[in-house]
């Protein structure tokens, strides 16, 4: 009873603060290398989040979205970096 | 409602909690170091091993054999892709010319671009 009612709710309550945080850095980093550090950890935060969904739900289906998540934002951070160089996309 | 944990269930909520607080202390990296080598070094090592961390408690949660392959997958993933990134934004941060901190002590890297010291001599 515990465990459901206290500590899933504590977790869940740290790990927004930790996508808080992100959304603090993102919004106001100096330069847009601090804005694309701050997205590539709010997508590994993010596949945090998804894996405490599955304990909670109990469905084990949700760690593809976990996988395919970790993926794509690898991919977006690839692109972004890139972009920040000056070289175009497909280089 | 008030069934007692099993001995898996106890040993993955320790590594959820302990997965939880290595990502808030690298998100508190990430909010108060002074320039972005210094985030990108402090907060990708801390949220990688936190969200591995939190994956491995659920795999030891959930204890299927689903469960177990995806987790496991998913925190190879995690760790080659973030190591990666963090790399890559690095590298484009200095290349574009974002300045390093006032604090900063050594910049190896444009040396070595510019022919310094340490290019000629062979020393990284």
């Amino acid at each position: 009873m515990i465990t459901t009612e206290i500590l899933f709710p504590a977790l869940i309550v740290g790990l927004l603060l930790c996508c808080g945080i992100c959304l603090y850095r993102i919004a106001n980093g100096p330069t847009a290398a601090d804005r694309m550090v701050a997205i590539d950890i709010l997508g590994t935060v993010v596949v945090g989040f998804v894996a405490i969904m599955t304990v909670l739900t109990g469905k084990a289906y949700l760690l593809d979205v976990a996988l395919v998540w970790a993926l794509v934002s690898f991919v977006a951070t690839l692109a972004l970096a890139k972009y920040l160089v000056g070289k175009r996309l497909d280089e | 409602m008030n069934d007692p944990l099993t001995s898996y269930q106890i040993v993955g909520l320790t590594l959820i909690v302990f997965g939880v607080l290595f990502d808030i202390s690298g998100c508190v990296g990430l909010v108060r170091l002074p320039d972005v080598y210094n985030r990108i070094q402090a907060s990708t090592k801390c949220v990688v091993l936190g969200t591995a961390l939190i994956l491995l408690g659920a795999v030891v949660w959930l204890g299927s054999l689903h469960a177990i392959l995806k987790g496991l997958l998913c925190i190879l993933f995690i760790l080659i892709t973030s190591a990666t990134a963090a790399h890559a934004l690095s590298r484009a941060a200095h290349r574009s010319g974002v300045p390093l901190a006032e604090r900063s002590v050594v910049n190896r890297y444009a040396e070595d671009q510019q022919g310094g010291r340490g290019a000629e001599e062979g020393v990284l």
